[in-house]
């Protein structure tokens, strides 16, 4: 590995630009159809009466296209960005990385197109069919071999801890994509799943609640661990914190699935070691956001002029408050109230749009202007607006739902002195109308924000050109 | 009935529960023992990445390590004192089972004076109670109007409760039985004991012509003798019978659709319709009561 011709002397960035872009692209679209559907739960009638456009086909697909477009091109295109520089090693395999941008905007494309055509295997997160689920798994195996291959030609000695997350992320992701999706075709584009009843269910939340704890949390504590000390140009805060929490949060992770089926059929120690697991959570989780925040001491002064470091400061502290908040959620007792009413459904969201959403545009905003040769985004003034307009709107959106939530799940349980129901389902769904109204407009501030995000990315990506990054002599001490 | 199909699944699950549990606490506990002594001034590994990525030798925040460590200890109690280790039952003794059935026992026990008073009563003098219809409509609201409606008029395939037209019977003895038992409604497919697609056309329109709708006259005389396959079950006139279920199609009530294309469909088709039993749900006072309020609705 030691020739010195100009493609190896330089990254592979080339993959990353198409994956930043469509990050970007796709987070309009996740989001617009997440507003669209927002709009639905205030006037029904926005359905038009068309199978196509009805609400339960649109979810999914504003699921998948938040969470595998928008997050997932962020994962594929930091994650490649980081591996390379921090083994100062080009990407191993070119070819390979080209064919999971294609491969993985084809999956997009098949979901984009199935899920409003009603084509479902009915699983949350994992619905669609049994031919894009095998694509799915051949993009992530060439995802794995293109990652693990750069590690192992890394010209570093440490694996540096952002990759341990990448790492971790990558392969659970694949372990619970194959054993969730695992199905009996009928047809094609019709299968059944593999297990059966609570079995099923089972199955199915331990996927779920890992899609949360290795798509969305471990992968973009990766993109933290990164692009944070790199923007705040500060070391990270204790090594020692995170071996103990990456080891503690990848472990525990994998226990706490049952609190999504608390006082359901599943056998009742089931749900006690998935409420168990799920408070050891707390801490391991917070050994993220410590690290990260505490990166930030002797910087402090830069959020006053930094929108770019208050994105991800910002994220933290969503990071934070969502770990927190749902570990006491699957507390029986509050989940008894919580679940099934929009309060999971709002605490879902400040994880998604404070910490995925806020760190994933943080990071996209210091890639992108250095994958196309220039100093800084086309306008900073831009990015302070798009910061302020996402901060407000997700204030706005997870208040609604906080309060909407925990009404309609105390109206659920108010009971009358002769033992009927004091409301009537029906009248709940009445008394939250005004909020879901708070949650639209919060929801749209918060597109209106990406949208910018698009717009300022094209003026950056236009007005610089695809620039080629020299990979820099390893530092003596590594 | 027992969770597990053999007793290796119990221990299994114990240990790996308990050793995941103790591992936590022994990573957390070597982490924190561990000095880091900094040969660099500026208190970091000395690793560096990309030119200038480093890590510091920070200890582990202390207040962060006695919060997971209260969440170990708090696992264990709980763990101690609830079903979670395999088939250890836990110190309380508790299942959500059990809990559920004593919260359902002890509400039915406050609640048996109140009820008992209305079980004594008829249901036409508790159709006119004002207070038994009131808890008889919020009984309605939460468990029938999902399909019968919030006015109890029903819609296609749900029937209207208000319009004294009964497929199974309207006694109150017989809306009594269809709440606690539910009811199964089936028509079988009868196009091919009809004759061909004319003569069920026919039949069709002599079925639309009892009812005095709009229909074909021709036709219709043509379909009466082809009748004869429906007479069995909607009787010679086409009055139904409540004791099968088999609705009356003389009274211009159209459960599953009016006119001709409808019907048509339903001579090929056939149909099995459902209501869910709700005996599980209630007492037999509280249907009582919530059958009087149903009563009611026709027979004010």
């Amino acid at each position: 590995m030691q020739d010195q011709n100009i493609e190896s002397s330089t990254y592979n960035d080339a993959v990353i630009r198409q994956f930043s872009i469509m990050a970007v692209v796709w987070g309009v679209v996740g989001m617009l159809v997440g507003v669209i559907i927002a709009a639905q739960l205030v006037w029904p009638e926005l359905n038009l009466g068309l199978p196509w456009t009805s609400f339960g086909r649109l979810r999914p697909l504003h699921t998948n296209a938040v969470i595998f477009a928008f997050g997932g091109c962020t994962l594929f295109a930091t994650s490649y960005y980081v591996v390379q520089r921090t083994c100062q090693v080009k990407l191993f395999c070119g070819k390979l990385a080209s064919f999971t941008f294609w491969g993985w905007q084809l999956v997009i494309l098949a979901a984009a197109i199935s899920l409003p055509l009603g084509y479902t295997q009915g699983k949350e997160y994992a619905e669609l069919e049994w031919p894009i689920d095998l694509l799915i798994a051949v993009v992530w195996v060439s995802y794995a071999v293109v990652f693990f291959g750069t590690i192992a030609r890394r010209k570093v000695k440490h694996i540096y801890v952002a990759n341990w997350f990448f790492g971790a992320f990558i392969l659970t992701v694949a372990l619970l994509h194959i054993v969730n999706s695992a199905a009996i075709p009928a047809s094609f584009m019709k299968s059944y799943s593999a297990y059966a009843g609570v079995q099923d269910a089972m199955v199915q939340w331990w996927y779920g609640h890992n899609a949360v704890g290795f798509f969305l949390t471990a992968g973009f504590l990766g993109i933290m661990y990164y692009f944070v000390p790199k923007q705040a140009g500060r070391p990270v805060y204790s090594y020692s914190l995170s071996v103990v929490h990456f080891w503690a949060l990848i472990f525990t992770y994998m226990w706490a699935g049952p609190h999504h089926l608390h006082y359901t059929a599943l056998p009742d120690w089931t749900q006690s070691l998935g409420m168990a697991f799920s408070l050891i959570l707390l801490a391991p989780s917070w050994g993220g956001m410590i690290n990260g925040i505490m990166t930030m001491s002797g910087a402090w002064h830069k959020l006053r002029t930094d929108p770019i470091l208050r994105f991800m400061i910002v994220s933290l502290s969503f990071y934070g408050m969502s770990t927190f908040e749902g570990p006491m959620m699957a507390i029986k007792t509050v989940n008894s109230l919580s679940h099934y009413t929009d309060w999971t459904v709002g605490h879902v969201h400040s994880g998604a749009l404070g910490w995925v959403g806020l760190v994933s545009m943080g990071a996209l905003y210091y890639m992108v202007p250095r994958l196309f040769g220039q100093k800084q985004m086309h306008s900073m003034k831009a990015i302070e607006l798009h910061f302020w307009l996402a901060t407000i709107g997700i204030v706005l959106y997870i208040s609604a739902l906080w309060i909407s939530g925990v009404m309609e799940g105390l109206m659920w349980r108010a009971i009358n002195t002769d033992g009927t129901l004091t409301y009537t389902f029906v009248e709940s769904v009445k008394a939250k109308h005004p909020y879901y109204i708070i949650r639209l407009l919060g929801g749209l501030l918060y597109l209106s924000g990406m949208t910018i995000m698009l717009w300022n990315v094209i003026k950056t990506a236009t007005s610089g050109k695809a620039a080629t990054a020299t990979i820099p002599a390893v530092a003596a001490h590594a | 009935m027992s969770d597990f199909t053999s007793n290796f699944w119990p221990i299994f699950i114990t240990t790996i529960s308990l050793l995941g549990i103790f591992g936590c606490a022994l990573l957390l506990w070597l982490t924190s023992k561990i000095k880091i002594t900094s040969t660099n001034a500026d208190n970091t590994s000395g690793h560096v990445w990309d030119e200038d990525l480093r890590e510091m030798n920070n200890p582990l925040p202390r207040w962060w390590v006695w919060m997971f460590t209260i969440t170990i200890f708090f696992a264990l109690f709980y763990l101690a004192a609830y079903p979670g280790l395999g088939s250890y039952a836990g110190k309380f003794g508790w299942t959500q089972a059990n809990q559920y059935e004593k919260e359902m026992a002890d509400a039915n026990k406050a609640l048996e004076p109140l009820y008992s008073k209305f079980a004594a009563m008829p249901t036409e003098e508790l159709a006119s109670n004002k207070e038994a219809k009131a808890i008889g409509e919020r009984l309605f609201m939460n468990n029938c109007a999902q399909c019968h409606g919030s006015d109890a008029k029903g819609s296609r395939g749900f029937p209207n409760l208000t319009d004294n037209d009964w497929i199974h019977g309207g006694s109150p003895a017989k809306i009594q039985e269809t709440i606690t038992g539910g009811r199964i409604g089936m028509m079988p497919p009868m196009a091919a004991v009809v004759g061909n697609a004319e003569d069920v056309k026919n039949v069709a329109n002599y079925v639309l012509s009892l009812s005095g709708s709009m229909h074909d006259s021709g036709r219709a005389g043509l379909g009466k003798e082809k009748f004869v396959a429906c007479a069995a079950c909607h009787g010679p006139e086409g009055k139904g019978n409540q004791d099968i279920g088999a609705p009356n199609l003389s009274d211009n009530i159209w459960l599953h659709g009016a006119g001709e294309a409808a019907i048509i469909k339903r001579i090929n088709e056939g149909k099995t319709n459902q209501m869910p039993a709700q005996g599980a749900k209630f007492t037999p006072a509280q249907i009582h009561v919530l059958a009087a309020y149903v009563w009611g609705l026709s027979n004010n």
